[in-house]
């Protein structure tokens, strides 16, 4: 019902654009040129702090807050990064290395569980399916933060504070991919397949991992995104769990280093350039898998 | 005896807090306040959170010499930026490093929550109050007889840093006085410049000119605590600044950002009454003007006084539930007494020390040449021994910086005044404490 409304309204629109077919290409053009105005907005409002963070980046200590501040003056990239790898023995990168630890391996074992979690409650039909699965969507709807306190007493029973566990170990549950893996999986992974995959002999882990993961990569690519990019940009955990620098992921690094601005006033250019380090691995990461993930989108819609 | 019964409270009202969001927690154990302080049997290590840059290094000294007691050093943001949060999440859950960094005005905070390990009947711990400025120590006693809480470690002595170049120039002379401070306003203002500019953010700066008036915003005693952020000092205070404000004689840009560096490194302001680390942050923010500053103590509301306020400074305490008590108050003490660790933290942190000596040392006994040459810590030091030992912060600092910034931001925009945002913040800080179960007095 719905859907044939929906038809005959496009079509009596189209019919009333057509016939006036020089009003209809000024009234697009007008709308396409606020839809780029808009779009242009927005760009600009995004990218110029980035292009301030570039640009600030490149700048010596002096011409730092003497100089346009959205232009170059001097040079000193490379130099700036470095005195901030050199800074107390190369800990910005030891900072970096954490995250990328963090993320990408937490993001990784994240993805698996939810995928798993996600086609097991799309598939199999068990008792309290629902009511499993409202449990975790209920989970979408508290805040990390909320958690961090129960989490740093919890672990604190179990002497695991101020380690990478502490960080590691919430980081793997993602309520959303499991939400996003059921959707998916009950929409793209027929179950005639798995019917096939079962009558040719294949056990139940192998037709997930070698048939149902396939089909669901393009959801699998995009859960690993947002908790790689959530997990990066995890602050708050971190700031409760951890106490050596060491361990520090590069979030909490660079928000350490810029309260200690009023003891040591040179520390914000290497707080500046770090700012900037950080958030490449995003940006790449980002890029690499972005194809992947709207190959997988636009092959889902054909189908 | 008073603080005793304000710190049972505290605690009470911390341990219900917790039994309400969390598991059941084991009471930290310790020695009994004021009892004894015996050594630990065999080798220890003890573990200690600050947020100095560098303090490593000063630690490094301390385990070189004692193989029995190493120390190891943890980190994090500067207290109010979490560490402070942090502690209490640990002190709750029964792991909180033996010891930690605390501002002065953080203090009280932790004392009435009970967070704090009475350390006067470690030794050496009481004789050692010769050894600091008269003011650090009553802020780490509380007033309490035999009771220490913390060791002093650094200070924020007050002064003027002031364009010497500009004022000799112009042929306007350097006030010594706040009145003559509000005439040179004028001429300077006639001239384009600004003789300061009033921080909205830095509350404790704003104390630090309570402080030098003879002020007092918290005082404690058996009934509990009085707040009083809109005594007369206060008032007086604030509505010089408020008239400063008013007849736009100082500029108002959001410190500690860019545009508040560049409108001191293009000479717009002249002027600057800040603490004795303040002269990094001017040398830092205001490369171009290199040479031309110089110092002087603070404008004086009477002609001939002398009086100092003070702006920043932390201790170094042993926390609550501590297993080797003994031999954390031992290295606190030596972290904020010895030379070599001193002059290390002074080296990586530009820490100026809290203790008589600390002054004297060589890091300070040679003129800047920001500063074209002048030894400005003749000046700071000479301003450390003139603070005033009875100003007592209250136990919710947090809050009434934030409180009070909140008002002071709307004021120099020109919505309500400085003393409309103390007197808001004088009703909020009541209700903070009466949250918090503190007994206050209305």
């Amino acid at each position: 019902m719905t859907v044939t409304t929906e038809t005959r309204a496009l079509r009596t629109q189209g019919a009333r654009v057509k016939p006036s077919r020089d009003g209809g290409i000024r009234e697009s053009a007008i709308s396409r040129a606020v839809a780029m105005a808009v779009m242009i907005v927005a760009t600009l409002y995004f990218l110029t702090p980035l292009w301030w963070l570039f640009v600030a980046s490149t700048k010596t200590r002096q011409e730092f807050t003497t100089t346009n501040p959205l232009w170059f003056s001097d040079f000193a990239l490379f130099d700036n990064i470095a005195a901030l790898i050199q800074y107390r023995d190369g800990v910005f990168l030891q900072w970096l290395a954490n995250s990328a630890l963090y993320a990408g391996v937490g993001a990784a074992l994240a993805t698996l569980i939810a995928a798993m979690a996600g086609y097991a409650i799309a598939k199999y039909s068990f008792r309290g399916r629902e009511t499993f699965f409202n449990v975790i969507l209920g989970g979408v709807l508290v805040p990390a933060t909320a958690l961090a306190l129960p989490l740093f007493l919890l672990f604190s029973q179990a002497g695991a504070t101020n380690t990478i566990w502490a960080v590691l170990l919430p980081s793997l549950v993602s309520a959303f991919g499991v939400y996003l893996s059921r959707i998916y999986a009950a929409a793209s992974v027929p179950d005639e397949i798995i019917e096939a995959a079962r009558i040719d002999g294949a056990g139940e882990v192998r037709t997930f991992f070698t048939v149902a993961t396939r089909l669901m990569a393009p959801a699998l690519v995009t859960i690993f995104l947002f908790q790689f990019v959530a997990i990066w940009n995890n602050f708050f955990l971190p700031l409760i769990m951890l106490r050596d620098e060491g361990l520090f992921p590069v979030t909490l690094g660079l928000y350490v280093w810029n309260t200690q601005v009023s003891q040591i006033p040179d520390i914000r250019a290497l707080v500046v350039i770090g700012s900037l380090l950080s958030i490449i691995p995003l940006i790449v990461t980002f890029l690499a898998l972005q194809r992947f993930w709207q190959s997988g989108l636009a092959n889902g819609g054909l189908k | 005896m008073a603080i005793t019964r304000v710190a049972r409270v505290g605690a009470i009202a911390a341990i219900s807090a917790l039994a309400l969001t969390a598991c059941s927690t084991a009471a930290p154990e310790g020695p009994a306040a004021g009892g004894d302080c015996a050594p630990s049997d065999g080798p220890v290590t003890l573990t200690f959170t600050s947020w100095l840059p560098g303090v490593e290094e000063a630690v490094a000294i301390w385990n070189e010499e004692n193989p029995d007691i190493q120390v190891e050093v943890q980190t994090g943001p500067n207290g109010n930026g979490g560490t402070y949060q942090n502690f209490f999440n640990q002190l709750a859950a029964g792991n909180a490093p033996d010891l930690g960094q605390i501002e002065f005005d953080a203090m009280p905070n932790f004392r009435v929550q009970d967070g704090l390990e009475n350390i006067a009947a470690c030794e050496g711990i009481l004789e050692a109050e010769e050894l600091f400025v008269p003011w650090t120590w009553s802020q780490v006693t509380f007033g309490e007889e035999n009771a220490v809480y913390a060791i002093p470690q650094d200070t924020g002595p007050m002064a003027m840093f002031y364009r010497a170049d500009l004022f000799e120039e112009n042929g306007i002379a350097v006030p010594t006085t706040w009145e003559e401070y509000e005439a040179a306003a004028a001429q300077i203002r006639e001239l384009g410049g600004y003789i300061n500019n009033f921080s909205q953010s830095d509350i404790n700066a704003f104390a630090g000119l309570v402080w030098q008036t003879g002020g007092q915003w918290f005082s404690n005693d058996a009934d509990g605590w009085s707040v009083n952020l809109t005594g007369p000092e206060t008032t007086q205070v604030a509505e010089y600044w408020q008239g400063l404000i008013d007849n736009d004689l100082v500029a108002v840009y959001p410190p500690w950002t860019d545009e508040w560096n560049a409108a001191y490194n293009s000479s717009e302001i002249w002027t600057w009454v800040s603490a004795v680390w303040g002269a990094n942050t001017i040398a830092s923010g205001a490369p171009d003007t290199a040479g031309n500053w110089a110092v002087a103590p603070m404008p004086q509301w009477e002609a001939g006084a002398s009086a100092a306020g003070n702006w920043g400074g932390s201790t170094t305490a042993v926390l609550k539930g501590s297993d080797h008590p003994y031999e954390a108050a031992q290295f606190a003490l030596w972290l904020n007494t010895d030379a070599d660790a001193l002059t290390a933290m002074n080296r990586t942190a530009n820490i100026y020390p809290a203790t008589i000596e600390g002054g004297s040392l060589p890091a300070f006994g040679e003129g800047l040449e920001f500063y074209g040459g002048q030894n400005i810590y003749e000046v700071f030091a000479e301003a450390g021994n003139n603070v005033d030992p009875n100003f007592t912060w209250g136990p919710t600092m947090t809050q009434v910086y934030n409180d009070v910034a909140d008002g002071f931001s709307a004021a120099v925009s020109g919505n309500g005044t400085l003393l409309d945002a103390l007197t808001a913040g004088q009703a909020s800080t009541i209700a903070a404490l009466k949250a918090a179960s503190i007994p206050v007095k209305e």
